[in-house]
């Protein structure tokens, strides 16, 4: 069952880490999105959305041509750094990231537009300069539904397969992760290691929506 | 104390509605101590104060406020909100709904990127809790206290940056009657006693009685109507609008 464990802290750490990555990129996309009328923001709103309703494989494939030893930025890496991605717990994470990016965004996104402009306008006419504005009124306003799309975004990239499996490939102890190491389990006929591996998947997975339900806002402040 | 023009503001600019756009050309100067903006709704009275507080960029205009040039689109002068020192209380209070009344009040005087605590004391926040009769509410939360009291912690907030002038967007209108009258006096005796420049927009021809050294009417877009200098000492109320 070793492998089952490392398997487990390789999915827990490839979610962790695009789960941080998308708390930076998902509020902050999700920030602008909400404040700021520009052209085209439809546009970008959908874009930044495919990632929820394209297969996996097709991004792992667009992942390939961009990441890939030849793509656009694989081969700019390797020539200046000597960094080959693809094959590497990093690529997950990249993948898990994309795949799980549009929760957060949205979930932002939604949540900020709840926070009334006015209460940001009254901080500015009490002298908080904008970066303090920020920290100090939307975003603890708009903290529980960003922090429920997080939830959902961990699950997301704790279960993601497909994109993980084109550009990180399944290399056990290395970047087999748990949905990954399900399948080859299954495929090789280990019904006890794929029951094993099943099992805390989807315990880890109901922990996780648990608490994101809980977050959800129920409570819901009132204007003063 | 008293500058020669407490007020004097020239403001253009385009307002886009959903179905109409309309012209907003306001331009008045006076030297009253309490200046009332006055008009029927959807004039650009609240538009107005806005350009005043630098939340709303005008196309063009000045503004100087007891002496100090704010914004001067032809010295390519604006201010930021946060630059211009003024007080300006919303509609409805726009008070911060996660923070406490003492930490509403004690908001703008930390300036880093974290909130007073709800435990901080600071004796200028005490002052204003005293003075507006808010101690007992210190630690609730805006939604658990009355239209009165956001109001006055609204006020508390605001003053307690020693601000340079108040702007007022109808101050008690989310207010009932009896209230209203108690405290549009206790607003008169706190600016006789802080000697700010007090501009302030209402519908209320009793706010316009009780509180007007000068009334500038404004009518879509335009100061007409009621002519300035002429409103001292009011005892009937005014020309019927909305």
């Amino acid at each position: 069952m070793d492998a089952a464990w490392i398997a487990l802290t390789l999915s827990l750490k490839v979610a962790g880490w695009a789960t941080a990555i998308n708390l930076l990129l998902g509020v902050g996309v999700g920030y602008a999105l909400a404040r700021w009328r520009f052209p085209g923001r439809d546009l970008v709103d959908a874009v930044l959305t495919l990632p929820m309703v394209m297969p996996p494989t097709v991004l792992g494939y667009y992942l390939l041509v961009v990441i890939g030893s030849q793509g656009v930025v694989g081969a700019w890496l390797l020539e200046h750094f000597g960094i080959r991605l693809i094959f590497t717990w990093q690529a997950a994470v990249i993948a898990a990231t994309i795949v799980s990016f549009p929760l957060v965004f949205k979930a932002a996104r939604a949540a900020f537009e709840t926070v009334d402009p006015q209460l940001e306008e009254a901080a500015r006419t009490l002298g908080i300069r904008e970066l303090a504005v920020f920290f100090r009124v939307s975003l603890p306003l708009a903290w529980r539904g960003i922090l429920a799309g997080l939830l959902l975004a961990f699950a997301r990239a704790l279960g993601e397969f497909g994109a993980t499996l084109m550009v990180a490939g399944s290399i056990a102890g290395k970047t087999q992760t748990l949905s990954i190491a399900v399948y080859e389990a299954v495929q090789a006929g280990q019904d006890d290691t794929a029951n094993f591996l099943v099992a805390i998947t989807s315990i880890t997975c109901i922990a996780v929506l648990l608490s994101a339900g809980r977050l959800v806002p129920g409570r819901v402040l009132t204007r003063g | 104390m008293t500058p020669s023009a407490a007020w004097d503001i020239a403001l253009c600019k385009l307002l886009r509605h959903s179905d109409t756009h309309f012209a907003l050309d306001v331009r008045f100067t006076s030297a009253a101590q309490r200046v009332v903006l006055h008009g029927p709704s959807g004039a650009g009275k609240t538009q107005t104060l806005r350009m005043i507080a630098g939340i709303t960029a005008p196309d063009a205009g000045r503004v100087a406020v007891a002496g100090r040039v704010l914004c001067d689109t032809s010295a390519a002068l604006a201010l930021s909100p946060q630059q211009r020192r003024l007080a300006y209380m919303f509609q409805d209070y726009a008070l911060f709904p996660h923070l406490t009344v003492r930490q509403n009040i004690a908001f703008a005087l930390s300036a880093g990127w974290r909130n007073p605590s709800r435990t901080a004391q600071d004796p200028r926040v005490d002052h204003w809790l005293r003075s507006f009769r808010l101690q007992a509410h210190a630690s609730h939360y805006p939604h658990q206290i009355s239209g009165g009291q956001r109001q006055r912690t609204a006020l508390a907030r605001a003053l307690v940056t020693q601000p340079a002038a108040l702007l007022l967007d109808e101050p008690f209108a989310a207010l009932d009657k009896p209230l209203r009258q108690s405290l549009r006096h206790e607003l008169k005796e706190l600016q006789a006693e802080l000697q700010l420049p007090l501009l302030l927009i209402t519908h209320d021809e009793d706010d316009i009685a009780c509180l007007a050294e000068e009334v500038v009417y404004l009518e879509a877009g335009h100061v007409t109507g009621l002519p300035l200098h002429q409103v001292q000492a009011l005892d009937s109320p005014l020309a019927t609008t909305d």
